[in-house]
């Protein structure tokens, strides 16, 4: 059973795709290290990056936290504040 | 307090808000966009926020401090959108009944800041652009 999850895209990772959000196809359980490996398939651009951290529902989230639809998913390059 | 605003900082009501008849020392930290960096010159900084996580982060680190020093009051202002030189970024400001323990929160607070809060900062100069530490 597949579904897709949208995540948001913010600084340099919104710069490089172009786009403020993407649609990203998953497996059902799919983990947050998965949606990372499928962004990396799907724009091969953000390797670019330093790093990658994910963000679930606000949080920041491990890779191997299970992903389900209603989740709010963010991708969190290094962050720059202050 | 914990504000997200993309309006210009005012440094006079934030200390107001810190005022305490307990506080025998108050410091305010001000981040400000300054006209140049690694001998380039900027021209304007442009900053952005994923405002919910934000706020919840920037919250996460006052609770951190108000639970390490004894925090009268404490205040943590951050801009988003287009800032220009001399502009300020980000305002922390804390009072306490001490000096040393208004000194340690407020450092810690700025730098926790800029190590997990998602706020993103791009650097325009005259001949190009960057969004800061995004490259290896």
């Amino acid at each position: 059973m597949n579904s897709s999850v949208s995540v948001l895209l913010f600084g340099i990772t919104r710069d490089l795709t172009g786009q403020s959000s993407v649609s990203v196809s998953l497996l059902e359980e799919a983990r947050v290290g998965d949606l990372l490996t499928q962004l990396h398939r799907q724009y091969p651009q953000l390797a670019a990056i330093r790093s990658l951290l994910v963000a679930v529902n606000g949080e920041y989230a491990e890779t191997d936290q299970i992903l389900t639809p209603n989740d709010e998913v963010a991708l969190i390059p290094p962050v720059s504040g202050g | 307090m914990i504000t997200l605003t993309s309006d210009p900082i005012d440094v006079t009501a934030a200390l107001e808000k810190l005022q305490s008849s307990q506080a025998g020392a108050i410091d305010i930290f001000l981040g400000v966009v300054r006209d140049n960096t690694q001998q380039r010159a900027v021209d304007r900084l442009e900053y952005e926020a994923y405002d919910r996580m934000a706020i919840s982060e920037m919250q996460k680190i006052a609770d951190e401090a108000q639970q390490r020093w004894p925090i009268l009051n404490c205040i943590i202002i951050h801009r988003k959108g287009i800032l220009q030189i001399g502009e300020t970024a980000v305002l922390i400001g804390v009072a306490t009944a001490h000096r040393a323990d208004a000194f340690e929160a407020c450092r810690f607070i700025i730098d926790t800041i800029k190590q997990t809060v998602p706020i993103w900062k791009k650097e325009v100069f005259t001949d190009g652009e960057q969004w800061v530490n995004a490259h290896p």
